[in-house]
């Protein structure tokens, strides 16, 4: 654990007690039994706004606390340990990070205190395809009159279905999967033209399709200079980036936490299975990782907050090793568990499906490391 | 802090002969060669001896500089900037005199400490056994009570620098009824005629451990360190403040060209401006990747708060890991090398060359010492995670 301030630690407390009492595992359990659309539980989101949570990183001149990504991520590791499902990630995290960075004043006066009080949930649309990729752009922008028309596709939307504003990614010049001639626009989604369908994902979580059809907006949508989105893209990416990792952090901690207590309650051979020591040094070996890639999300988290000129190569550092470690512990919680592991009622499969999900989500550990090694010349 | 650290600085310029300034590594392979300080480094060991400044934090009283670890971390830092050794530095700064610190009598530490803090006397570690390795509680160097002092029967083994130690601080059986609590900690003098030390020649060529035989080897009674049949405690702690400075403590071993500078040289860069080899600099990658988070680690491991400086059993974490990253980056360097990294001596070879074959042959004893790999994920396994004790009740039972 990071060296915290007091208002910090006081945050962080107050995150894992409403969690465990509020929203643990069973709470999201029971959200995809019930196969809500937006795949969140509105009340809860209301609740966790209501204690601040969607405003750290706005300005208080916006609604928001200021309190920092070091801060948000203490919140999403305790949000991550119970797979709470809001949509503090994409809205309060990753679009806020956007209009705050990008924003000019009316935009984020129009925006941001509707974010930072839970009113509007807003999230990227960034990707077009299977795999992570910022840069490859097919959805055209075209300069028309005072304003821009969109046409184009996003998919794996977070939270598309409940969004009511979109910060989209276009293309308003240069060829596919250039830098240059990227724009990011803020488009309200319920703008005419925009039509979104809800994916079905193993992990029961919101995303969605989202299509443009010649939706026009005004030249006061587009975020920062037109054509000259994809380096603001990069520092909003590789803000979500580093609280996604948090996220993951505190899933692959408490699937790892709660592996550990079955290893020394289960008995076979007349003794807890955890006396063996073909599992003991497995566990060792999951718990040395988990602290490895905890320095490293740490480590991202307080170089944003620093403003530090390696917060790119640390985000993919922390985000590629994060992947790593979850994808290790997801896989061992279902083992080390057995048949049981392998039921729907318990909670293993959960933790296997979020963390799958998660590693997927804004570049996964392959595109991270190669990220790695191109910031540092290899 | 500032004050301090301009009082450290300009002592340091006024006091660290210009020679030394940059000698940080010659001074510590020296003591690592078990050489003799001269000249210019035999100066400064004097200088630094004098205020006290080789063990920073230890005690005025004991030879040590007083100082608080705030201000031994900024006086390390200027040293460092300078590149300043510290000819102090040996098992007995590192291991013994923390133990002693802890645990030893008054008349202990006015003794033994501050011959230490000087760099007077060199000191070795006598754990390991034949018979006792892992189970380092099976030991059976035996020490009977001979009247108006303790005498020592046995054989220790893979004793570092004993060929030019001064003193052991040593593991004995005094009662063999019991295993761990048979067994006492004390302290031998090196320089008498029962005490035999044989380098044991290495796969890397070198000898830097010993076989040592002890035959009626005399040690004297107030050289016992905590009660009789005490010693297991101490010599637990003691360990920790050795894994401490191992890898785990310490930095990632395999200095040097970094990998994607070698592979640039041996290997080279494909039309892109890619090492040549995709998987090859993909695995130079991860272990790049995985040094970052050691050093990432270290540094919030110094940075949290800790209670009482108990190196404690996250120690085991970071000597696992530092020392594997440590392994895979040296069989890295030799495979990038290539045919050049299988040589052993001549002029066919450059100097880089051949010691990279050394480091990663020396490399393996990394995981073996100081605990074993295994032996690391089993304290992890027990202490840290509270798994159940694999060995449960035998563990206990009397060596025979």
């Amino acid at each position: 654990m990071a060296v915290l301030t007091e208002e910090q630690t006081l945050l962080r407390d107050a995150a894992r007690a409403w969690t465990q009492e509020k929203s643990p595992v069973s709470a999201f359990r029971r959200l995809r039994d019930a196969a809500s659309p937006l795949a969140y539980d509105p009340a809860a989101f209301a609740e966790m706004a209501g204690m601040g949570w969607t405003g750290v990183i706005i300005p208080e001149a916006y609604g928001g606390s200021d309190f920092g990504y070091l801060s948000l991520g203490l919140i999403l590791e305790e949000t991550g340990r119970t797979l709470t499902a809001s949509p503090i990630l994409s809205s309060a995290l990753a679009a806020a990070s956007a209009i705050v960075l990008g924003g000019s004043s009316a935009q984020k006066e129009a925006w941001l205190p509707a974010i930072a009080a839970g009113e509007l949930v807003a999230t990227l649309a960034v990707d077009e395809g299977p795999h992570h990729a910022p840069a490859k752009v097919g959805l055209k922008a075209v300069a028309s009159g005072e304003g821009w028309t969109l046409t184009g596709t996003k998919t794996f939307v977070l939270e598309g279905m409940a969004a009511g504003l979109f910060v989209v990614s276009a293309r308003s010049g240069g060829a596919d999967s250039d830098e240059a001639g990227v724009t990011l626009f803020l488009v309200p989604t319920d703008a005419a033209g925009v039509t979104r369908k809800a994916l079905k994902l193993a992990d029961s979580r919101g995303a969605a399709v989202v299509s443009l059809e010649g939706v026009t907006v005004g030249a006061d949508a587009v975020l920062g200079e037109p054509g000259q989105g994809y380096a603001l893209l990069e520092q909003v990416l590789d803000r979500a980036r580093a609280g996604l990792a948090a996220e993951m952090l505190g899933a692959a901690t408490q699937a790892f936490e709660t592996t550990l207590d079955y290893l020394k309650t289960r008995v076979q051979f007349g003794q807890p299975i955890g006396a063996f020591q073909a599992l003991q040094h497995r566990a060792a070996k999951m718990f040395t990782d988990l602290e490895l890639s905890r320095s490293c999300v740490e480590a991202a988290l307080s170089a944003i907050d620093a403003g530090a000129a390696d917060v790119p190569e640390l985000v993919s550092l922390a985000k590629a090793r994060m992947g790593d470690t979850l994808h290790l512990v997801s896989n061992e919680m279902v083992q080390m568990h057995g048949g049981i592991g392998m039921t729907d009622a318990h909670d293993a499969g959960l933790y296997l499906k979020r963390a799958r999900s998660q590693e997927a989500t804004f570049g996964g550990q392959a595109w991270h490391r190669d990220r790695y090694a191109r910031l540092n010349g290899y | 802090m500032e004050a301090f650290r301009a009082e450290a600085r300009g002592w340091l310029e006024d006091n660290l002969p210009a020679s030394l300034r940059g000698g940080a590594e010659a001074i510590e392979s020296a003591l690592m060669r078990g050489e003799r300080l001269g000249g210019d480094a035999e100066l400064w060991r004097r200088r630094l001896a004098e205020k006290g400044w080789g063990v920073p934090t230890w005690p005025v009283a004991y030879g040590g500089g007083g100082l608080s670890t705030a201000e031994a971390k900024v006086l390390a830092q200027e040293m460092a900037a300078l590149g300043a050794g510290n000819p102090m530095l040996g098992m007995g700064t590192s291991m013994l005199g923390p133990t002693l610190l802890e645990s030893g009598t008054e008349d202990q530490k006015r003794r033994h400490l501050p011959p230490i803090a000087r760099g007077e006397m060199r000191w070795c570690q006598g754990y390991s056994e034949p018979g006792a390795g892992s189970d380092l509680a099976a030991l059976q160097t035996r020490c009977e009570d001979a009247g108006d002092h303790w005498r020592l029967n046995g054989q220790k083994i893979w004793t570092s620098g004993a060929q030019w130690a001064d003193w052991c601080f040593c593991l004995v059986r005094t009662d063999t009824r019991r295993k761990h609590d048979g067994i006492s900690f004390v302290l031998v003098n090196m320089r008498q005629s029962g005490v035999e030390t044989r380098p044991i020649r290495l796969i890397a060529g070198n000898s830097p451990f010993c076989e040592t035989f002890f035959t009626d080897a005399r040690v004297e009674k107030d050289d016992m360190v905590g009660p009789l049949n005490g010693g297991w405690t101490i010599a637990k702690r003691l360990l920790q403040h050795e894994r401490s400075g191992q890898g785990g403590g310490g930095r990632i071993r395999g200095g040097g060209a970094s990998l994607p500078e070698l592979a640039e040289t041996y290997v080279g860069r494909d039309e892109s401006g890619q090492i040549a080899d995709a998987d090859l600099r993909g695995r130079i990658l991860a272990n790049a990747m995985d040094a970052r988070a050691q050093t990432l680690t270290l540094k919030r491991a110094a940075e949290e708060p800790r209670g009482n400086q108990d190196p404690g059993a996250t120690t085991s974490i970071m000597k696992n890991s530092g020392t594997r990253i440590g392994q895979d980056k040296a069989e890295l360097t030799l495979e990038i090398l290539g045919a050049q990294g299988l040589g052993w001596e001549g002029l066919d070879f450059s100097d880089e060359e051949r010691a990279a074959v050394r480091a990663w042959l020396g490399g393996k004893a990394t995981t073996i010492y100081g605990g074993s790999f295994e032996i690391q994920n089993n304290i992890i396994a027990k202490r840290i995670l509270g798994l159940p004790d694999p060995l449960g009740p035998a563990r206990n039972q009397t060596a025979s």
